[in-house]
């Protein structure tokens, strides 16, 4: 695939959201003219840049979309539901064509190209025409009197003043006006003599003529000019456009092409200003600024051309208007345009490996620097290392991006789920500018569809039960998105009917996920949907219910290295929680060692270092300022070999509001961590999240805290339990 | 000094004679009370020949003296007409049976 084809791909996605965010906006309230021709835009550039690419499928299919939105424009066709459907789906068309490009094939097949058909049929009926392909070109009709002739709205204005010399000069200027009559109609003419002085000093030779003109005519602004071109140099010349051309110029404004272009060059393209009236103006616009410079007062910036034009009656108002919105609306655009670069993700991931082997380099220079002892050394390693860590961050902020983009995908699921199942819901998404690694934004939306599909499907009820539960008819489905200790949390709460823990088990003895008469927290219970081929749905829809979702859900998640929770109250709804971390490449970590080996954990994760007190060798959790706080020790955890140290240190770490001790032998501070991640043979590993590399060249592994404190909270739990059950015992 | 005058004017109406036809005019607005204008032979009219009688018409009225134009050249009349000077001149303009079709 050439590059001009991989923009388009990629450009075109851009529009085609642009087009379907537009629609959807429009479907929910009454759009503005500036948002449909939003939209209208946005189809026209992907047509023509499919003109440019030689896609012939995309380029026809979108020229009648383009027909279909242009009469939404001129208001030839009104909005409503079935047309805002009826486009979604052209765009959703549009989609497939577009993956059909990007796929390389020549041509859509034959199925592809039925749904195009279909699609073309139903956008035909809209566009009034027979057969496609047609598109309506309406032209004004003339209004005529009933008393014959051409009824007259409006006119153009031509105000002439000649030059003294212009007899001299051998041209008569009744003579233009009788060529200007030749070109349309002169409805009115006033002449004026107001220059010419009495007496003596009355030079016949001389003119004094000027003349105001009310003229009816089709031909431009620039034909009427030249009617005096041979005495433009020598007279005043003022034709101000007729009202209803006005509009038109508003128009052939709206219609230039966003480059930039200045209002003068604007105007003169629109045809609502001729080149020498601009010229005029600018020559006026240069003069007054010239002669406030003259008169030694401070520089004043010249008076914008637009006023000028404005006060030469050479062009009204509304028109210079138009144009500097126009132009300050392309300014805009090339501004945010300016703003961004397209780099190719490769490069950045490139960038990205770079500086984690600058990081690796630069531990290894600090390291060698402090064996040395050279204080100026040490000294001029550490700027260098803040450095990095400064390149670092820098490097990794290139690969966020707002979660926005993907959670205003599911508007558009909203939207076409309520409408299938006869449900009311609203969707509200807060926190969209969080940020977060492209890589992980990428990989969230899948699981993210599952849970708003569920969330619509299965959690918030049909709108007759909301009513009769005392609920309000529409139901309510939150994205929300926020950073928490080093990762981002995502939630997908809904107002529905929650799940049921009864059913959830009953469901899940029958699939013999658990065994009858297994006693289970409420919370395991409902953990259990995220066990593999579990789904409570009654009936398999098309959305869900086929028992494949959450478990994969989950799955994608943790290849994330991150969690999914669920918390639900019956009645009330049910949310879910995703947490993940916030990048996947480097991280701050905090080393420490355990006999001979280094572990790295997760700095975000670490709340405060503490020592571990003799006394309390025999169990694994202590008294924490009045807080049970249990702990793991990793020596024992990984086995590992070798000679208690005299005195030994926990890390108390944090996660998902649960905390936890891990007892280690020393601390040896922060470190700067590329996370490389372990083989596929280690995936079963637990407790161990990746590794890293030292300056020593040495590896360190890097610690799951997740499942660490999973772990030992497990551990905690199953213990009261059992000391729970003693004391049952003791007590019967 | 009469007080009125028939001034008939039988050249062209146009740039060529404008400075032998002001002096005319001025010559005769300076010496009558009322003058007849009498510009049926005027085969030929341009924009300083309208002029001048633009002119004529306000030192005539400036000096309180009046300037009557009494026939019109098809000319004349056209262009008057064109310029929508008729009602400044406020001349009885005749239009002839035969213009009248």
């Amino acid at each position: 695939m050439d590059e001009l084809t991989g923009a388009f791909i990629q450009e075109g996605r851009e529009q085609l959201a642009e087009m379907e965010q537009g629609l959807l906006k429009l479907e929910q309230s009454p759009g503005t003219d500036e948002e449909i021709n939003a939209i209208f835009r946005a189809a026209h550039t992907i047509k023509g840049a499919s003109g440019v690419i030689e896609c012939p499928y995309i380029g026809s299919f979108m020229h009648l979309v383009e027909n279909i939105l242009d009469r939404l424009r001129t208001g030839d066709l009104s909005l409503n539901g079935d047309l805002v459907g009826l486009l979604l789906r052209c765009c959703d068309h549009l989609g497939v064509l577009i993956d059909v490009l990007a796929s390389g094939a020549a041509n859509p097949n034959d199925q592809q190209k039925n749904t195009g058909d279909a699609l073309l049929d139903e956008l035909a009926e809209y566009n009034g025409s027979p057969k496609p392909g047609n598109s309506v070109v309406e032209h004004e009709a003339e209004v005529e009197s009933s008393g014959g002739g051409v009824f007259i709205t409006d006119s153009w204005h031509i105000s002439v003043r000649f030059g003294l010399n212009v007899l001299r000069g051998g041209m008569d200027p009744l003579s233009f006006l009788r060529y200007l009559a030749s070109l349309g109609e002169i409805l009115h003419i006033t002449t004026l003599a107001d220059a010419m002085p009495a007496g003596d000093e009355m030079d016949p030779e001389s003119c004094y003529l000027g003349f105001e003109i009310r003229f009816q005519s089709r031909a431009s602004k620039n034909d009427i000019e030249r009617v005096f071109e041979f005495v433009r140099d020598e007279c005043e010349l003022r034709i101000l456009p007729p009202n209803s051309k006005v509009g038109e110029y508003l128009q052939l404004i709206e219609d230039l092409p966003e480059d930039s272009m200045r209002i003068g060059e604007m105007l003169v393209r629109c045809g609502a200003l001729t080149q020498s009236e601009l010229d005029e103006g600018l020559v006026d616009q240069m003069k007054s600024s010239q002669a406030s410079m003259r008169e030694g007062e401070e520089a004043l910036p010249p008076p914008p051309l637009g006023e000028i034009l404005v006060e030469h009656k050479v062009v009204q108002k509304e028109v210079v208007e138009a144009a500097i919105s126009k132009q300050s609306k392309v300014n805009e655009k090339k501004t945010v345009d300016a703003r961004l670069i397209r780099v190719q993700a490769d490069k950045l991931d490139q960038l990205i490996n770079l500086v984690g082997e600058l990081v690796i380099a630069g531990a290894s220079a600090n390291l060698q620097a402090q064996k040395t002892g050279i204080s100026d050394l040490m000294e001029s390693t550490s700027v260098l290392s803040r450095l990095v860590e400064d390149i670092r961050d820098s490097a990794l902020q290139l690969r966020m991006v707002q979660i926005g983009e993907t959670f205003s995908r599911f508007n558009r699921v909203v939207r076409d789920v309520t409408k299938e199942l006869g449900k009311e819901i609203e969707l509200v998404i807060t926190g969209a500018d969080t940020e977060l690694d492209k890589t992980v934004v990428e990989k969230i939306g899948d699981p993210l569809m599952h849970l708003v599909r569920n969330a619509i499907d299965h959690g918030i009820e049909a709108a007759d039960v909301r009513e009769a539960h005392g609920k309000s008819r529409q139901g309510r489905l939150e994205l929300n998105s926020f950073h928490d200790s080093g990762s981002i949390v995502i939630e997908v709460r809904d107002d529905g009917g929650g799940i049921n823990r009864e059913k959830v088990l009953k469901k899940a003895i029958e699939r013999g996920l658990v065994q009858p008469g297994q006693s289970l927290t409420d919370q395991e219970t409902l953990n259990l949907i995220f066990e593999p081929g579990f789904s409570t749905a009654d009936q398999v829809t098309s959305l869900s219910g086929r028992g494949v979702g959450m478990d994969v859900v989950r799955r994608n998640i943790q290849s994330l290295r991150g969690t999914v929770d669920v918390v639900s109250h019956e009645g009330e709804g049910s949310t879910f929680t995703i947490r993940l971390p916030l990048t996947l490449a480097i991280i701050d970590g905090f080393l420490v060692s355990v006999g001979k080996a280094a572990y790295v954990i997760p700095l975000d994760m670490v709340i405060e270092c503490i020592e571990l007190k003799e006394n309390t060798n025999d169990r694994d959790y202590l008294n924490l300022r009045g807080e049970v706080l249990p702990f793991v020790r990793l020596r024992q955890m990984f086995e590992i070999e070798g000679e208690v140290p005299p005195r030994e240190n926990i890390v108390v770490v944090q996660y998902a509001g649960q905390k936890a001790g891990i007892v280690v032998d020393e601390l040896l501070g922060e470190f700067q961590t590329v996370i490389k991640p372990l083989s596929s043979i280690f995936r079963h590993l637990r407790g161990i999240g990746g590794s890293t590399i030292l300056g020593s060249g040495d590896v360190a592994l890097i610690l799951d805290v997740q499942s660490l404190v999973q772990h030992s909270a497990r551990i905690e739990e199953r213990e009261m339990g059992t000391s729970a059950l003693l004391r049952a015992a003791a007590q019967n | 000094m009469a007080t009125q005058q028939c001034l008939a004017i039988n050249d062209d109406l146009t740039i060529y004679n404008a400075q032998t036809l002001k002096q005319k005019l001025v010559g005769a607005i300076n010496k009558y009370k009322l003058i007849e204008l009498d510009l049926s032979q005027v085969s030929q009219i341009d924009s300083a020949g309208l002029q001048l009688l633009i002119f004529a018409k306000r030192e005539s009225t400036r000096l309180n003296k009046e300037i009557r134009i009494v026939a019109h050249s098809k000319a004349v009349q056209e262009t008057i007409d064109f310029c929508n000077l008729a009602t400044d001149f406020g001349d009885p303009v005749i239009i002839t049976a035969s213009e009248n079709h």
